[in-house]
């Protein structure tokens, strides 16, 4: 590798990883929450950090402590963490197609990482400038120690936040979502779809819940932005 | 196996649960690509849908929780999404950050 490939791929781990920073203290409460409701739960510590080393995905987690804490059959726990995690099939669908970068195996190691704060930012990136291995993993490699740290701190004194609502934390991934969000106000159908999606997930988690009111949700908006097709080339075409 | 799988989950066996979990999440976040990787050309009206994914999931994620918090957490998102019309992310972050701790500060 050259001297600049090596300092551009130096420039975009960083950039990936403060990119991190502004949501890790979110991600570190999220996993001590899971690890001292795991522990409660009747979960050893080392099944606690094995779940958020593996699963990796905070809400189906909860879910899965939820069924266990029932003692629910084995297949009934599996289909519930995949309904849980159904959106990530619309990720990676998504992102892979800014991933010309990511060869071989790469990219389905990179998939493991591919988490809600994952997606959006490097989604985001692709945007700006194109989205590299290294801005990938400067991002990962923030969080994801962030995430087990906390969870492990979790089993250790869950009993420690007490009051993790007074610190704003449960709205600070929505906020964080509000300025990705934003951030592709430019794309073709960025309003109608936001609109759609957003009023039906408003309805979806009204009548129907948790965790449909993602992937539904978002397939309204998805299944308009199809219908409406792509009009900027449609303009071209037309001028 | 079929039996592991229609029984109730056992004490002992959580550690294989965790495992089989991680396996099922990871097929979703890779199973997108694997997907879309057996077609060859991708339809303009697939690669519109696709552009589209990210705001519309991103929306889903924010509109319960600004909903179903209280007035001022419904603030918080509104003046959020007014501020990153002219801020950089930070800064939208601190304001609307502020914004809930502020009430909860005061008792709401």
């Amino acid at each position: 590798m050259s001297r600049t490939n090596l300092s551009r791929s130096r420039t975009d781990f960083l950039d990936g990883f403060k990119q991190a920073a502004p949501i890790v203290p979110a991600i570190a409460v999220f996993g001590m929450l899971f690890g001292a409701t795991a522990v409660n739960s009747g979960l050893t510590a080392f099944e606690a950090l094995l779940a958020s080393a593996t699963i990796h995905a905070g809400a189906s987690q909860f879910v899965f402590l939820e069924l266990f804490g029932f003692k629910a059959p084995v297949w009934s726990i599996l289909l519930a963490v995949f309904a849980v995690n159904f959106r990530h099939l619309l990720y990676s669908a998504s992102l892979s197609r800014h991933m010309s970068a990511f060869v071989g195996p790469i990219k389905y190691i990179a998939f493991f990482w591919l988490s809600d704060p994952q997606f959006g930012a490097s989604e985001q990136r692709a945007e700006r400038q194109g989205l590299s291995i290294a801005f990938y993993f400067g991002f990962a490699s923030f969080g994801y120690p962030c995430w087990l740290t906390g969870s492990l701190i979790g089993t250790l004194f869950g009993a420690l936040i007490n009051d993790p609502r007074a610190l704003g934390l449960d709205m600070l991934l929505a906020i964080y979502f509000v300025t990705l969000l934003m951030g592709f106000r430019s794309r073709p159908n960025w309003l109608p779809v936001v609109l759609a999606s957003g009023v039906a997930s408003a309805i979806l988690f009204k009548y129907l819940g948790p965790p449909w009111h993602i992937s539904l949700g978002a397939g309204v908006g998805i299944v308009l932005a199809a219908f409406l097709g792509k009009p900027v080339k449609k303009e071209e075409a037309d001028a | 196996m079929l039996e592991f799988l229609l029984s109730p989950t056992q004490r002992s066996d959580v550690w294989l649960v965790i495992i089989l979990l991680g396996v099922v999440t990871y097929f979703t976040r890779s199973g997108g690509h694997i997907i879309l990787a057996r077609f060859k050309s991708i339809h303009p009206r697939v690669e519109a849908a696709l552009e589209a994914v990210p705001a519309a999931v991103l929306v889903t994620l924010v509109v319960p929780p600004a909903l179903t918090n209280g007035p001022f957490e419904f603030f918080a998102v509104a003046i959020s999404i007014i501020a990153s019309l002219r801020f950089p992310p930070l800064l939208v972050l601190s304001i609307g950050l502020a914004v809930v701790i502020a009430a909860r500060q005061a008792g709401f």
